[in-house]
């Protein structure tokens, strides 16, 4: 193949704004100005441009938007776009901004690498963007972009644009965002979308596709803690390939190298990595987020669930838990029932104790006087699993820290979960086996 | 230092893996549906990337409309024996036969007919997951599309009732009844495909590929002639170089005018396309919600 597609990356990212503040515009105009708009999807436009007898084409009605699909008792939902630029690759995570789709918009934040934050220039910083930007901080997604939009009904105001920033500015300390950029933009006219604005001489800065281009999201990954939970064990039962013995998974974390020492853990059992596999090819290293399968020096007796981590670096194995979560269903979050959680592939049940607080996600304000956890709250937790859970903290590594939280007796995934690290980190005990 | 980066089909190739090696795991008795056209062809390759040096530890079943390409029945075939995997084939004759399926008269496309047909060869193995190769980006309908999407008894599709779906965390519990339509390649555009098949050097069918063809103008669009599909008496049969972008039922797949003779060419092609892929399929025009109702009805 060609070089040019061996170099592209792919970057997520997720939109969320308030009806109305031009969200459906917005990527119409990415999908419209990038070119991955096709004709008989154009022409099916046009006719509903003609048919509601305006002249010009609706942005909006590419995407099914928030609006229409209300209208239309269509699920509200996360949808997901996709589109190309000669340089990159990307998936969009749409999903509604209202308070009542808070699951939505954390869903979409799970897989993200950047967060489209959207205001409108006359509406400033509503409580819909404070939330929305709370979400994507506690879902860790490591890139933002506050897109100031239909500057062209504020006269493209320099002034108007500094004020929005500035109020943004003052509530982002209470959150953990490592990388913010401020675009003024009109989805509409498309300034700043794809061409740079001649409308706003004094805005210097990238358009919003050049920044989506150029945002950095190679070390978005944990590079540093190698971790891999074994999710299938590959047993080819060939002549040829007698005693081969893979451990297939995908890399949460770090690097995997050719002779390195590893723990499995919950054994501790300690063995060195023979060899690093995909396909027919061979690897000195690996690194997160490959899927590879990995073969030990030492005949150690592993399976599905049992987790590869580097030795001087350990994990936390614990049974007691602390927790951010959001819960997903009508059916409230009840203390001393048993559920399933989901880490990695391991899957056992637990517990919950305690909501420790909830947050107003219109404040951003901790209570820890509503002790309930319904549909869409966010709080923080406290449980215990049946058997030890092996794992970082969420903030520490996204993909080591996550877990859903599971219905038994419907299967229904019921919550998501960020884990923090436990109270007192109790310290990996070497070669024992924990009773099940 | 180092960079540790993954290109796009890299990453889609990963993530692919990963889901199927979950179904591996989570599933007792998974399926993985192979028809021989492009999608499920880069479906196999992963398939035997993520099990690799074991062999694909479930069975090939695809439905025979009877209204097939015979390229792509051969093709199929040819696949399944070159890795030594299962392959198990239903067919819509069959199933009408035993009453499973019931044609309506004047009904062209078997598309419909293959719904009951599916569903009883997952109810014969018992199959508590089906892969499949169906993209989000294909269809509107599809964009909100679980990778693991449940399905009831009737294999209905209940777009309320969708667990949600977050990192790469599936929830793969069905009860007895239920199973779970998976699709790996959730996340790849129609371009991630080519270009794949590209970077893999995968074999295609030959339709895919420039070749002459008899065909009449229908519909707006070129429709192959054969013996389930004779011109009608206004209509001049025309022989042209043509291949086809998406394959489906041989009396609805449109052709397209095209010299493509390579994987290169059919990637310019499709860079320069203006046409949607579903836009050569006439069974799509029916209404803009038509994909919708047979998704619920337990379509792909
Ligand atoms: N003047 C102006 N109007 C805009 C702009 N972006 C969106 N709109 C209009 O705002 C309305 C709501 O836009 P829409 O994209 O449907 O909003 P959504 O509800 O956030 O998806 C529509 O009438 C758009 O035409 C903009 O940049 N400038």
């Amino acid at each position: 193949m060609s070089t040019e597609t061996d170099r592209i990356e792919l970057l997520r990212f997720t939109t969320a704004g308030s009806v109305d503040d031009g969200k459906s515009t917005l990527i119409g105009r990415l999908l419209h100005d990038s070119k991955s708009i096709f004709e008989d999807q154009w022409e099916s436009l046009q006719r509903s441009a003609d048919l509601a007898g305006g002249a010009e084409v609706n942005l909006a009605n590419l995407t099914d938007g928030l609006r229409s699909e209300r209208e239309q008792g269509i699920t509200i939902d996360v949808a997901y776009r996709y589109f190309a630029s000669p340089r990159r690759k990307f998936i969009i995570a749409d999903t509604p901004g209202h308070v009542q789709y808070t699951r939505n918009m954390v869903t979409g934040a799970s897989t993200a690498n950047m967060a489209l934050v959207l205001i409108d220039a006359r509406n400033g910083v509503v409580e819909q963007s404070k939330r929305h930007a709370y979400i994507s901080s506690l879902l860790g997604i490591p890139h933002m972009v506050v897109c100031i939009n239909k500057m062209d009904l504020v006269d493209y105001s320099e002034e108007r644009f500094r004020e929005i920033r500035e109020h943004f500015h003052s509530f982002i300390p209470r959150l953990d965002i490592r990388d913010i950029t401020f675009i003024p933009i009109s989805a509409l006219k498309g300034d700043n979308v794809v061409e740079s604005s001649k409308e706003m001489p004094w805005y210097h800065g990238p358009t919003l596709l050049g920044h989506l281009e150029d945002v950095y999201i190679a070390s978005d990954w944990n590079l540093k803690d190698f971790r891999m939970p074994v999710q299938y064990v590959v047993r080819p039962l060939r002549d040829e390939y007698h005693d081969f013995r893979g451990f297939a998974g995908q890399i949460n974390g770090g690097v995997a190298k050719k002779g390195m020492e590893v723990a499995v853990l919950p054994s501790g059992k300690r063995s060195r990595i023979k060899s690093i596999h995909f396909h027919e090819e061979t690897f000195g290293e690996a690194f997160a987020p490959q899927s590879v399968v990995i073969q030990l020096e030492d005949d150690i007796d592993i399976s599905r669930g049992d987790i590869l981590v580097s030795p001087d670096n350990l994990p936390y194995t614990t049974q007691d838990h602390d927790a951010n979560i959001c819960w997903m269903h009508e059916e409230p979050l009840a203390l001393g029932r048993k559920y399933l959680i989901k880490h990695g592939p391991n899957l056992t049940k637990v517990m919950f104790r305690e909501v420790v607080n909830t947050i107003d996600v219109e404040t951003l304000e901790e209570q820890d006087f509503n002790k309930g956890m319904g549909l869409n709250d966010i709080g923080r937790v406290k449980f215990k699993t049946m058997v030890p859970l092996v794992y970082d903290a969420y903030k520490k590594n996204r993909n080591f820290g996550n877990f859903i939280i599971i219905d038994e007796a419907t299967n229904a995934t019921v919550a998501a979960g960020m884990l923090r690290s436990p109270e007192k980190p109790a310290p990996v005990p070497e070669h024992r086996d924990y009773e099940i | 230092m180092k960079s540790y980066k993954q290109t796009h089909l890299q990453y889609l190739e990963t993530e692919s893996i990963h889901v199927m090696r979950e179904v591996a795991a989570q599933f007792e008795r998974p399926c993985l549906m192979f028809s021989g056209g492009k999608d499920s062809v880069v479906m196999l390759r992963l398939a035997e990337k993520a099990f690799y040096p074991a062999r694909i530890p479930f069975p090939l079943l695809n439905v025979d409309t009877g209204h097939n390409f015979p390229e792509l029945n051969n093709f199929r075939d040819k696949r399944a024996e070159e890795l030594g995997a299962k392959l198990i084939v239903r067919t819509v004759e069959d199933a009408i036969e035993k009453g499973i399926a019931v044609p309506v008269k004047g009904e062209l496309s078997r598309n419909r007919l293959q719904i009951p047909t599916l569903l009883a060869a997952i109810e014969e193995f018992e199959f508590d997951a089906a892969l499949g190769g169906a993209r989000r980006d294909e269809e509107k309908a599809r964009a909100k599309e679980r990778f693991f999407s449940m399905r009831d008894e009737f294999g209905q599709w209940d777009p309320k009732n969708q667990r949600p779906e977050l990192w790469n965390l599936y929830n793969g519990r069905v009860t007895p009844g239920q199973h779970m339509r998976v699709f790996p390649l959730s996340n790849w555009t129609e371009m991630d495909i080519w270009e794949y098949i590209g970077q893999e050097k995968l074999e295609l069918p030959s339709i895919y590929y420039s070749h002459e063809r008899q065909v009449v103008r229908r519909g707006g669009q070129w429709l192959p002639v054969n013996d389930l599909q004779p011109p009608k008496e206004n209509e001049e049969v025309q022989t042209l170089n043509v291949r086809v972008r998406t394959i489906g039922d041989i009396m609805t797949t449109g052709c397209f005018e095209s010299d493509a003779t390579d994987i290169h060419d059919i990637i310019a092609e499709v860079s320069a396309a203006r046409v949607t892929e579903r836009g050569g399929r006439a069974d799509d025009k029916v209404s803009e919600t038509s994909m919708e109702d047979r998704k619920k009805e337990g379509y792909f």
